[in-house]
């Protein structure tokens, strides 16, 4: 790390020609995450494809167990909070430390709405002994409707899934925190919001792989 | 020349003037990576792609040791068609760790995350990897991953083959297998960020002139493998993750027992592995078209063949998995399917076998050691795609499924390919990493060792499993014995050539000449660079204005570099157009 110049701006590391090439590398090294990312969750769509064409029945009769309601609700969060992140990009382009701060606050607002909403909705399948894998216990009254031999493999599936997306709002949250008080000791401006940008990029996957799952989950006819 | 090139951005890349001068590289340099940070923990938390290289390198050679080491008991132990001297159980464990060692410890991270992070930005020109602390934790998560790795297959006993079909792995020791899946997740999570970082790399901090055409095509195979890497290793990583929920929480999606389907297992392990034998292999063809235009100084034949059909070879790998498994009761529309497209890899690969073949066509060829290797890739690695090509068949592969000839297959491509490669590389770069040349007499003898001892290993098990031999066997009837005995020789004589290589380059450190910056004369640019080079691999931003194998230019061209200090872009700005200094030549770049 020699020859560090006087003219050479914090932010930017002794490898890259300038600040530009930095913020374009970060840029296209979380889209190439991202794309890692939407393989992750491909496997788990797959194994839903594999056993919604082998149990069609199973899948109309299980998504009725799930809260469409409580679903959309989250639905409508997640997209609010996309929203929002975008809106904490924008004012840190234009220098507005006020307005990111507050668009980063209100978007870990919303993910910890949609955390509690998920954890309502865990906390009731569990109470009804709809319990992933050798948990499986449901309550004769449960058990009179889904009463397909593997109902426990639909909700296997979407225990995985909705797991995982949840993991991953937690790792977004963190996220943002971290944005936060690095936003408070003003860190960002319009010269160099890379974090922001691409803690947004990434925020709005978490988003999108929701929009998928719902419909997925939820609303099968 | 070349305006249509993506990374304009860098400002050193936009169309201006530049002011370049000639930089000889230095015979004996001062300052090297090596000399310029000491101590220990300035090595363990280094960030310089050089340096983590080369602890790559150090860390795939003690596993491959370790690894070649079970193979030898292996072999040992089948000498005699009965126990010899372990036993059944013990068996099924060590071919598991040797075959998961070998491919998640060594051969997946070899060439890219060793050769590779030493050799890319030196290719490119660039100070480092886009980024150098990320490469440093994918350097930490691989050997974490592979420890923590084998301390849970060993541990636990682990026998499923490194493959760990259900119900295999689901059924038996199902406390192992979590710890087993979540070493291997974090291998994976290693070879995710390699690639990730080699992907940015190339396309952003090329220097000026690179354009998409001069890209060596070593970095056409890195830009190639680390796409794989990218797109195939997450499937692997959510495989895991149910494979582990299959066991902890008994979700039901692979074991049958349980009501899932153990060839969906199959199915998404090989959607990862059969790319991964490509993760494997691409980078050593990157290896393979340097040295052979090297060492035969001429142009390569058929640049864009060979850089496109690394990318092809890519993206048909990844429509061939089922070819693992035509005998596992897929449906028969499949399977021919499977078929015809694994026959189709065999054309983007025979493309370059005889772009090379060509390249060497009146070359003036130097049999240097990694010359030699790559003679020996070409013959091997012929050896293993056909046998590929004949598996892929249908009516075959049901006689030689489970067989020895599938071991043989896999061989001859994976260290017939892949490992000779690996050393052909090894061999080629050692002067530019250490600055030291080896002893050449003896290099060609342990060549000579690797050879032979490898086909009078892996020839007869081709033989064996034709007529009838399965693989992963303790025992075997007595027709077998000579074929077995013939094997086990060749994995001795192996062992020395393999021991051999290994005096000489820890005698070279000590006591080798110097081998100065270009010692085999070649036009690439991270030979215009002194051995070994300083931290920023370059005293000057390079400037090239020719191809990395025009060997009918003048090696000064080669040269070239921006005429004013390394430094930022924003001094590079202010310096171009004040710039007083001597202009020994000037050009205008893209
Ligand atoms: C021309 C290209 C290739 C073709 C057409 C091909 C074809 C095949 C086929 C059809 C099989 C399945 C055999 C069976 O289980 O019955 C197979 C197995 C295998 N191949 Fe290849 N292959 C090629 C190149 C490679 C390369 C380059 C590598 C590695 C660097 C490789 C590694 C393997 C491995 C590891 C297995 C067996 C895995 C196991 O069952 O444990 N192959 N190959
Ligand atoms: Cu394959």
């Amino acid at each position: 790390m020699a020859n560090h110049s006087a003219t050479h701006p914090k932010h930017v590391h002794h490898h890259f020609v300038n600040s530009n090439q930095q913020f374009e590398s970060a840029k296209l090294g979380m889209w190439v995450f991202l794309v890692n990312e939407i393989l992750f969750f491909g496997g788990l769509f797959c194994a839903y494809i594999v056993f919604r064409a082998w149990y069609p029945e199973l899948f109309t009769q299980a998504a009725l167990e799930l809260n469409t309601f409580w679903g959309a609700v989250n639905t409508v969060v997640l997209i609010g909070s996309s929203l929002t992140v975008a809106m904490a990009i924008r004012s840190a382009q234009n220098n507005q430390k006020r307005g990111l701060e507050i668009n980063l606050l209100i978007t870990i607002f919303l993910a910890c709405v949609f955390l509690v909403i998920k954890y309502f909705e865990y906390e009731h399948k569990l109470h009804l002994g709809i319990a992933p894998g050798s948990f499986w216990n449901p309550t004769p009254e449960i058990a009179a409707v889904l009463d397909h031999p593997k109902a426990n493999i639909f909700f296997g599936i979407y225990y995985m899934m909705t797991a995982v997306h949840g993991l991953h709002v937690i790792i977004g949250i963190a996220l943002m925190v971290w944005l936060y008080l690095r936003a408070r000791k003003g860190h960002f401006n319009s010269e160099y919001y890379t974090p922001v940008e691409i803690t947004g990029l990434y925020w709005h996957l978490v988003d999108l792989i929701w929009i998928f799952l719902f419909p997925l989950l939820y609303l099968i006819e | 020349m070349a305006s249509a090139s993506p990374t304009a951005n860098n400002a050193a890349t936009t169309p201006t003037k530049l002011r370049v001068k000639r930089f000889p590289p230095a015979q004996t340099p001062t300052n090297t990576y090596l000399t310029d940070e000491k101590g220990v923990w300035a090595w363990l938390t280094t960030v310089d792609h050089k340096k983590i290289g080369l602890m790559y390198l150090g860390a795939v050679a003690f596993f491959f040791a370790l690894a070649g080491f079970l193979a030898i008991a292996l072999r040992t132990e089948l000498w005699t068609p009965a126990k010899t001297f372990i036993e059944a159980d013990t068996y099924n464990q060590l071919f598991t760790l040797h075959g998961a060692m070998m491919v998640f410890f060594v051969l997946v991270p070899s060439i890219p995350a060793a050769l590779g992070n030493f050799i890319l930005p030196m290719q490119l020109g660039a100070k480092d990897v886009a980024f150098p602390r990320l490469n440093l934790a994918s350097f930490y998560i691989y050997v974490f991953g592979a420890i923590f790795t084998f301390l849970s297959l060993a541990n636990n006993g682990f026998d499923t083959g490194w493959t760990f079909y259900t119900p295999y792995s689901s059924d038996s020791n199902s406390a192992g297998i979590i710890w087993v899946t979540l070493g291997v997740f974090i291998l994976g999570f290693s070879s995710i960020l390699t690639g990730t970082n080699f992907i940015t790399t190339i396309h952003k901090l090329r220097a000026p002139g690179i354009s998409w055409d001069r890209l060596p095509l070593n970095v056409w195979a890195l830009y190639a493998t680390s796409i794989i890497q990218v797109l195939a290793t997450p499937v692997l990583a959510i495989t895991i993750l149910l494979l582990a929920m299959e066991n902890i929480l008994d979700i039901g999606i692979f074991d049958p027992a349980l009501g899932g389907d153990p060839v969906l297992y199959q199915h998404f392990f090989w959607f990862y592995s059969h790319p991964a034998v490509y993760i494997m292999i691409v980078p050593g063809f990157g290896i393979i078209s340097e040295v052979i235009t090297t060492f035969s100084k001429k142009t390569i034949f058929g640049y864009w063949a060979i850089a496109l059909s690394s990318l092809a070879i890519a993206f048909i790998g990844f429509l061939v998995w089922g070819h693992h498994m035509f005998t596992s009761g897929q449906s028969a529309v499949a399977t021919t399917i499977f078929s015809f497209l694994t026959f189709l890899v065999g054309i983007p690969t025979g493309i370059k076998i005889f772009n090379w073949v060509a390249t060497l066509y009146r070359g003036s060829i130097s049999m240097k050691t990694p010359m030699l290797y790559v003679f020996i890739f070409i013959f091997l690695f012929s050896i293993g795609g056909f046998t590929g090509i004949m598996l892929g068949a249908l009516s075959v592969d049901i006689h030689l499924h489970d067989t020895y000839y599938v071991v043989a297959h896999f061989h001859y491509v994976m260290m017939g390919g892949t490992l000779i490669a690996l050393l052909a590389g090894l061999h080629y770069w050692w002067p530019k990493m250490t600055g030291k040349m080896y002893n050449e007499p003896l290099a060609k003898i342990a060549a000579g060792f690797i050879f032979v001892g490898f086909n009078v290993t892996f020839l007869p098990q081709f033989i064996m499993g034709a007529q009838g031999m399965p693989r992963r066997y303790y025992n075997y009837i007595d027709q077998f014995t000579p074929f077995h005995q013939t094997s086990t020789i060749g994995s001795y004589i192996l062992a020395v050539g393999f021991l051999i290589i290994l005096y000489y380059l820890a005698h070279s450190l000590f006591k080798g000449k110097q081998a100065g910056p270009n010692p085999w004369n070649s036009c690439g640019l991270e030979w215009q660079s002194t051995s070994p080079p300083d931290f920023h691999n370059f005293s000057h931003t390079p400037v090239v204005i020719h191809g990395p194998y025009d060997y009918h230019q003048p090696m000064e061209e080669f040269q070239l570099g921006l005429a004013i200090e390394h430094g930022h872009g924003e001094e590079h700005a202010a310096a171009d157009a004040t710039t007083s200094e001597a202009v020994t030549s000037e050009t205008t770049e893209a």
